[in-house]
């Protein structure tokens, strides 16, 4: 048995580990045994969603081999242990990008698919699993089921953001874009307040393929920040940028990120950035996923770890419900500098429990202060509860049920597709098994 | 005859070989020939390569790799089409120690694969580079060759009868145009050590140690720790005392 701990690291639970890296020797090595078990990637989901506490861990990053790729076409097929990373570095240089990638480029591709991950362009290109083709999943009593949008699509459905429980994805097909140059036009605005964000993110709909904004969660007046948008340039041509690569060293004994902290930094990051708003040509690796040039980023917050909190609420009723969150937010003096508010696009997601819906979505960290914490997110629950909103697994380590299941209304159509051989964390604490 | 790089890979599914070639492929045009012992997983990498190196030619062989005669008709095949730049040799598995200490078959085994068979595919391709007076052979051996150790000294017997072998080949090429590098991975994250990571150990990446064999060659360093933290680790274990050496427990 070995400690494993998602990237929230509010606990390690025992798991006995069993590696898989030999395609030809899946089968055997998951069907049969009387434990159940998860596929488990890079484990960048931040709550229970990829542990299976006493239980086996399939651990997919050695299924890291390339079937095919017709630079013609853009059509990749791809073991699912292969990193979101390996497929950009790889691509782009032949003209070609994966449509749509998280904050993170370092999530396997099955993780990608069980999550179905979104990025900064979904009002245009959707979801991840928006560019799946195919899926080889390996249900745990041996039969392999071939699935995608057109063939046995209800398979596809149920496994596209399935958090891993109808199966264990051993193979994607993946549709890639053109894209023409590593680097991207860009625009840093600075805003006051939430509906100037609101006409921002409204108004960039058209023109612009990325946008996402920072947001300062204790400004407390009237909730600034700085909306940043961007498009792929059709033409910019400069050498690649020198990859730095730093690592968090150690777990600091208490959060870096605290009371003393954050107001300051927030600060004078917003005021940075503020004096450098404007135009300016990015390069993709530190537009889509400035966090992956920090590893192990997640020790800053101690050993007690960190929640993340992200919720997604119906434009409707959305200026509202997070004016009122970030109130809520800013009244507690909790959270972090790692603040996120964007608006999705308006398309129905593929997968039966697809986390992207229209509206707009909000994420936070929070060092995780136990009770105090907790009360917090229950505050913040009743909104989203009150607005129709839902709150996206992968981050998630602590909401109540009853939230789950009036967030995800297809819950009962995909538990049909569960494999009886595989559990989480998740799975237990949010749909009984 | 094309001006590809020719490169010719002995234990072709090892991760540590796959992750040489993705770079050599990675930098420049390359004619490669892929040798395994099982066909299904040779054709696995062949295809990863293929998808990530368009541009390059890629050729399998599937051997019986304790086969005497037939890794001279291998190698005298691949040799006579064109010479060959670079040959890594790569294979090896990772016995239990224990299980070689109570199974003599086991015990044989282990020493087969990974200290005889590497030096014959070295040897028939050693006679080919020194016709053509030019290549580089590597070796890959393992910081467990450096001192008998009681966790895996029989491996590590293996992997030390490989050190020699490259210590006698490199004096026998000094001063032609045959280059000899011989590769010593610390423990790293490969199918080989699944049961280890599963423990929880901490190895190091395969990618990065592909890095350091990669660079290693090109400066044609005779002997590449990988990575080279394990230089000095093993000069230090290589010189403690026995009153010392015999009380730690690794």
């Amino acid at each position: 048995m070995r400690a494993v701990s998602s990237w929230g690291r509010l606990d390690a639970p025992l798991h006995r580990v069993v590696v898989l890296n030999d395609p030809a020797k899946i089968k055997s090595l998951v069907s049969g045994g009387d434990s159940l078990g998860l596929a488990h990637g890079m484990g960048r989901s931040y709550g229970d969603a990829c542990l299976n506490p006493e239980g086996i861990l399939w651990l997919t990053t050695g299924l890291d081999h390339l079937i095919a790729f017709d630079g013609s076409t853009g059509r990749l097929t791809c073991e699912a242990g292969v990193l979101l990373r390996d497929i950009q570095r790889l691509v782009i240089p032949r003209g070609w990008i994966l449509p749509v990638t998280p904050g993170t480029q370092l999530v396997t591709v099955g993780g990608a698919i069980a999550n179905d991950v979104h990025g900064k362009n979904h009002h245009l290109l959707g979801s991840f699993g928006d560019h799946v083709q195919r899926i080889k999943l390996l249900r745990t009593n041996g039969e392999m089921i071939g699935c995608g949008p057109h063939t046995q699509p209800d398979w596809f459905a149920a496994t596209v953001g399935g958090l891993g429980l109808t199966g264990i994805i051993v193979e994607a097909e993946i549709q890639l874009r053109r894209v023409a140059s590593p680097w991207l036009q860009t625009e840093t605005i600075p805003y006051g307040d939430l509906d100037e964000f609101f006409q921002l993110a409204d108004g960039s709909e058209v023109d612009w393929e990325h946008t996402v904004s920072w947001i300062d969660c204790v400004s407390g007046n009237g909730n600034r920040g700085l909306f940043m948008r961007g498009n792929f340039s059709d033409s910019e041509q400069r050498p690649e940028p020198k990859k730095r690569q730093l690592v968090m060293p150690f777990v600091p004994p208490i959060s870096l990120v605290n009371s003393l902290s954050l107001r300051p930094f927030n600060a004078a990051y917003y005021n940075l950035k503020k004096s450098k708003a404007g135009s300016a040509i990015v390069h993709y690796e530190s537009f889509f996923y400035p966090l992956d040039n920090l590893l192990e980023w997640n020790r800053m917050y101690g050993p007690k770890g960190f929640f993340q909190y992200q919720s997604v609420v119906p434009r409707e009723a959305g200026q509202d419900a997070t004016r009122a969150m970030l109130g809520e937010i800013a009244k507690s003096g909790e959270g972090s500098f790692l603040a996120v508010l964007k608006t999705f696009g308006n398309r129905q997601p593929v997968g039966m429990m697809s986390f992207p819906r229209p509206g707009v979505t909000l994420a936070l960290d929070f060092p995780n202060k136990s009770a105090k914490t907790l009360k917090l997110f229950e505050r913040m629950d009743a909104i989203v509860r009150e607005a129709g909103g839902r709150i996206y697994p992968a981050k998630d380590a602590r909401m109540p049920r009853d939230l789950f299941e009036a967030g995800y209304p297809r819950l009962h159509e995909f538990l049909k597709y569960r494999d009886p051989g595989i559990s989480s964390g998740l799975s237990r604490r949010l749909m009984g098994a | 005859m094309n001006n590809k790089q020719r490169i010719v890979i002995v234990g072709a599914t090892s991760a540590i070989a796959e992750h040489c070639v993705r770079l050599w492929a990675q930098d420049q045009p390359v004619d490669l020939t892929l040798i395994g012992r099982d066909a299904d997983r040779i054709k696995r990498v062949a295809a990863d390569i293929g998808a990530r190196s368009p541009e390059a030619d890629i050729h399998v062989t599937q051997l019986d790799f304790l086969d005497t005669a037939a890794i001279q008709t291998a190698v005298d095949e691949i040799a006579k089409q064109q010479a060959v730049d670079i040959v890594l040799i790569a294979h090896g598995s990772l016995p239990e120690q224990d299980t070689c200490q109570n199974d003599l078959q086991a015990c044989r085994e282990a020493l087969e694969i990974n200290g005889i068979s590497p030096l014959l595919f070295a040897e028939a391709f050693a006679k080919h580079m020194a016709k053509a007076d030019s290549g580089t052979l590597v070796l890959v051996g393992s910081v467990a060759g450096d001192r008998g150790r009681k966790s895996n000294y029989v491996y590590g017997s293996a992997k030390g009868l490989v050190t020699r072998y490259a210590q006698g080949l490199q004096h026998r090429f000094a001063g032609t145009g045959v280059k000899v590098v011989l590769v010593k991975p610390g423990p790293t994250d490969t199918p080989m050590t699944a049961h280890l990571k599963a423990q929880g150990a901490k190895l190091a990446s395969v990618e990065a140690i592909a890095k350091n064999i990669v660079d290693g060659v090109k400066r044609g360093q005779p002997v590449v720790y990988a990575p080279p933290k394990w230089r000095l680790i093993m000069l230090i274990i290589q010189h403690l005392p026995n009153f010392i050496f015999h009380k730690l427990n690794i």
